[in-house]
């Protein structure tokens, strides 16, 4: 970690670093929304649901590269929902320069924004493309793959909400196993999504050998606001994947999108990690591991699990195939310590 | 309004500040301070969150009169105190409670080597108010009338101010200089203290000296005594006069060889534990319950077993014949009473110390009209700690309490407080207490592991030989460190978690010291802030809709 990083672990601190803010920190070490200069990117007034996941991850995004770029930024954004909420015509909530053009090509039109301000001699201005994971994974997948081989100077970060929740969460190809949507309805014999599709954005981004992928959740903002400002010091393609729990799509209450992200993380279905030109870097330790089902269980999209048939009994099989796909998480991305120990530490 | 726009025409764009979204909500979020369980559980009324919320900043001075705003006698507490705080704290639930006693004894170090004095301003009533007896109960009055605002007169009957805290607690709990030095603070305020001078005539006090208002905290000093048949016993003693002796006598007092204290509360403790220290060969408790009936604290049993003592529990003395104490064997009921079981043994002792118990001598008292005192010497109080005669206020362990100097300390402010009220002609209004912040109300995903600080104790040779103190302070490093561990349950301590995570934007921060707002225009309601709020400082109530 550099200098200029938001992040500090301060042992013993009251509540340490896991908090936005920390009046026992140093001003300097504070994260950017612990600020109260921070951008607030999307303002209030904005029509997100309540609780919502996505705009709380594109405001923690945003905030970090305005604060990181001194304000010379611009946002193309995909349609969905993040596009959708903040801007009714004739009304906005945003407060940088921002771009919206089709649903399939916010990473064409980000190339072409960067590629005119590098024809304009604005080196001073980074250029930032957003989308859901809609918009990431299915439709624009084309034009980001492009972006990336091209290695263009665009940072691309997808919030994943796992399906397309704007037209009435219709199934992704980043819809999970077993979650139930309006296209893979909670029937037959095998209700939900099916096991065993799907992609994996941040590893095929990876497989692109950009300078720079990540992974973040909105449920650890300090690691979220540092990826950002890695990603920044980087020229080139960049990726980052953020979860953003969906409070309507989930079924989730609108209180629980953090706790609900926070899970995942801890149940090792969604690993935080960094990988720099197609190799991991660095991957965050699981602080207080629980089981998939602690994660699967406050989600309705997922009761069918906990009450197959007519009896209600807990659908075991295919909890614990979540839960292998969690273990190999966790192997794969080296998730826990040796000793056991799961303090967050890099 | 300009003209009206013809159709499809575009717009400039607009803020959607414009939509108040507020509407949508159907449960509002506030901001509350729940009571922190360690402030509930506080006899002398102190506010811990609030002092350790300064000490964590490292600002000592500000913690410091934080405290000081109810408790004069830090150094004194942070040593004696048996901390009900600390078996309140819910930091227990999630490793060990904070040690909130080790930090309030820094703090009264810190005070000590600064030469902080309590800041305080208040208009000369011109009211004069005596105060009798100079314990924890009496020096706590004295000192919070001051801050009042009136002239107070102490007068002891005997020669050193401190009462119990000199002559029941000894020296290597709390040493001499602490105790002085806290209690000369408060005579320095401008107190008058009287030593060597027993007040007899309450009445007197009143009419001829024209006191406006009298608070009696004498303690209870009178051992109570128990009848044991004895053929030629040796020496009988009891723990009261054996502590005060060791204050007041030029020699220490002279024990046996083989010494055995009757009785299992803390005196009984402390004063095996001081034969010890005076090179007694054997030291013995004799106790007619188990361990888990003492009313000793445990920590005081289990230090008094270290230095060597030896506790024969469920034992009564039932005979003496010169050296040879008989004891019956006692079983404990369903009820949980002792009784005896039939089975005799023998225990070879030269003296025996009753720690029995005390009682009140408020005799003086009962020629007051109006008084009421009971058979043990204790004596009735009203809510206001008012006794029968108007002006007259009693405290400490002269009236029914727990009879600990945190309790007396706590009796000498609230007496204070009605006092105050009285004289000026009111009543001191009893403030509802707000709802106590429990554990369910913390997300203690926040809080980072860190269990308490251990402070060290002297090694036990030193400890069965001289009275140096056994507990050890902390440097600042690890009181700092233990501030830091307090969860701040139900007060907000500016984690900015909820301006953070609002995805709304609904959160004002105010700025260092000020907490925040809420934009109700823009807050949906959706409850992510008190949910993840760490201590538990909003709540979500619901809309008049």
């Amino acid at each position: 970690m550099t200098d200029t990083t938001p992040q500090q672990r301060v042992k013993f601190y009251q509540t340490g670093t896991h908090t936005i803010g920390n009046r026992l920190l140093d001003e300097t070490k504070r994260t950017v929304q612990a600020s109260m200069e921070r951008a607030n990117a999307i303002t209030s007034g904005h029509r997100a649901c309540q609780g919502c996941g996505e705009a709380l991850g594109a405001r923690y995004a945003l905030d970090s590269a305005m604060r990181v770029t001194d304000g010379q930024l611009v946002a193309v954004n995909a349609t969905g929902c993040l596009e959708v909420f903040t801007t009714p015509y004739p009304e906005t909530s945003w407060q940088i320069p921002w771009l919206h053009s089709l649903f399939g090509n916010a990473p064409a039109v980000a190339t072409g924004v960067a590629a005119a301000l590098r024809v304009k001699g604005r080196d001073d201005v980074r250029v930032i493309a957003q989308g859901g994971d809609g918009g990431t994974t299915d439709i624009g997948f084309g034009c980001l793959s492009g972006m990336f081989e091209r290695n263009d100077d665009v940072l691309y970060i997808c919030y994943d909400n796992e399906a397309y929740m704007n037209t009435g969460v219709q199934r992704s190809s980043a819809t999970p196993p077993a979650a139930r949507t309006a296209t893979t309805p909670a029937l037959g014999d095998a209700p939900g999504n099916v096991f065993g599709t799907g992609k994996n954005l941040p590893l095929i981004a990876m497989a692109h050998n950009i300078p720079y992928v990540a992974t973040a959740s909105v449920a650890d903002l300090h690691d979220l606001e540092d990826k950002v400002v890695k990603a920044m010091s980087f020229k080139g393609a960049r990726y980052i994947h953020i979860m953003v729990p969906c409070p309507l799509g989930w079924g989730s209450a609108s209180n629980a999108t953090i706790n609900v992200a926070r899970l995942a993380i801890e149940s090792g279905l969604f690993p935080l990690f960094e990988a720099e030109h197609g190799e991991v870097t660095t991957s965050n330790k699981i602080r207080r591991q629980v089981p998939v089902s602690d994660y699967l269980r406050p989600q309705r999209r997922f009761a069918h699990l906990f009450k197959k048939g007519p009896d209600g009994e807990i659908d075991t099989d295919r909890i614990e195939k979540i839960q292998r796909m969690a273990d190999a998480n966790i192997r794969r991305f080296n998730l826990i310590t040796d000793d056991g120990e799961g303090e967050t530490a890099k | 309004m300009s003209k009206p726009l013809p159709f499809a025409i575009t717009l400039d764009p607009g803020t959607s500040l414009a939509n108040q979204t507020g509407s949508w909500r159907t449960e509002r979020p506030v901001y509350l301070d729940r009571l922190p369980p360690c402030n509930n559980a506080c006899p002398a009324g102190e506010n811990i969150q609030q002092w350790l919320f300064h000490a964590e900043e490292g600002d000592y001075h500000a913690a410091w009169q934080k405290l000081m705003e109810d408790n004069p006698l830090p150094g004194v507490m942070g040593r004696v105190c048996y901390h009900p705080c600390e078996d309140a704290c819910n930091r227990a639930e999630l490793d060990e409670a904070v040690g909130i006693h080790v930090v309030e004894r820094f703090l009264g170090r810190q005070a000590w080597e600064h030469g902080w004095k309590p800041e305080f301003h208040a208009d000369p009533s011109g009211r004069r108010v005596l105060v009798v007896g100079a314990g924890p109960s009496g020096l706590a009055a004295a000192y919070h009338l001051t801050r009042l605002g009136h002239a107070v007169t102490i007068r002891e009957a005997g020669p050193m101010a401190g009462g119990m805290m000199r002559f029941g607690i000894p020296k290597y709990r709390l040493p001499r200089d602490v105790l002085d030095y806290e209690i000369q603070r408060i005579v320095d305020m401008g107190v008058d203290l009287q030593l060597n001078t027993k007040v007899e005539d309450i009445e007197a006090a009143f009419t001829e000296e024209g006191f406006h208002a009298v608070f009696t905290a004498v303690g209870a000093h009178l051992a109570k005594r128990t009848e044991i048949p004895a053929h030629a016993a040796g020496r009988i003693l009891d723990a009261a006069s054996v502590l005060r002796d060791m204050e007041t006598g030029d020699e220490p007092p002279q024990l046996g060889r083989r010494v055995i204290v009757y009785g299992g509360g803390n005196t009984a403790m402390d004063v095996a534990r001081t034969a010890k220290r005076l090179g007694v060969d054997e030291t013995m408790i004799v106790y007619r319950r188990s361990r888990k009936e003492m009313p000793a604290h445990d920590f005081e049993a289990t230090e008094a077993e270290e230095e060597g003592v030896l506790i024969h529990w469920l034992r009564t003395i039932k005979q003496i014949d010169e050296t040879t104490f008989t004891v019956e064997k006692m079983k404990i009921d369903d009820s949980g009473r002792p009784q005896p079981t039939g089975e005799f043994e023998t225990i070879e002792a030269d003296t025996l110390i009753l720690a029995l118990g005390q009682d009140s001598d408020t005799e003086f008292l009962q020629r007051v009209d109006g008084v009421e005192v009971a058979r043990d010497g204790v004596v009735s109080v009203n809510e206001q700690m008012m006794t029968g005669r108007d002006g007259l206020f009693a405290g400490g362990d002269m009236v029914p309490s727990e009879r600990t100097v945190t309790v007396a300390v706590g009796h000498g402010k609230k007496a204070a407080r009605h006092i105050d009220a009285w004289l000026r002609g009111k009543t001191c209004e009893t403030l509802e207490n707000p709802e106590i912040a429990t554990f369910d109300n913390l997300n203690t995903w926040y809080y980072d592991d860190a269990p308490q600080t251990v402070q060290s104790a002297l090694d036990v040779v030193r400890r069965q030989t001289g009275f140096d103190e056994v507990l050890q302070g902390l440097t600042e490093d690890n009181a700092l460190f233990e501030a830091r561990r307090c969860l701040s349950c139900g007060n907000c301590f500016e984690c900015d978690n909820c301006y953070g995570i609002c995805p709304d934007n609904a959160v004002k921060k105010l700025g260092p010291g000020n907490r925040f707002e809420f934009k109700y225009d823009y807050c949906k309601g959706c409850g992510m802030c008190a949910e993840e709020c760490p201590c538990g400082a909003i709540k979500m109530v619901p809309e008049d809709i």
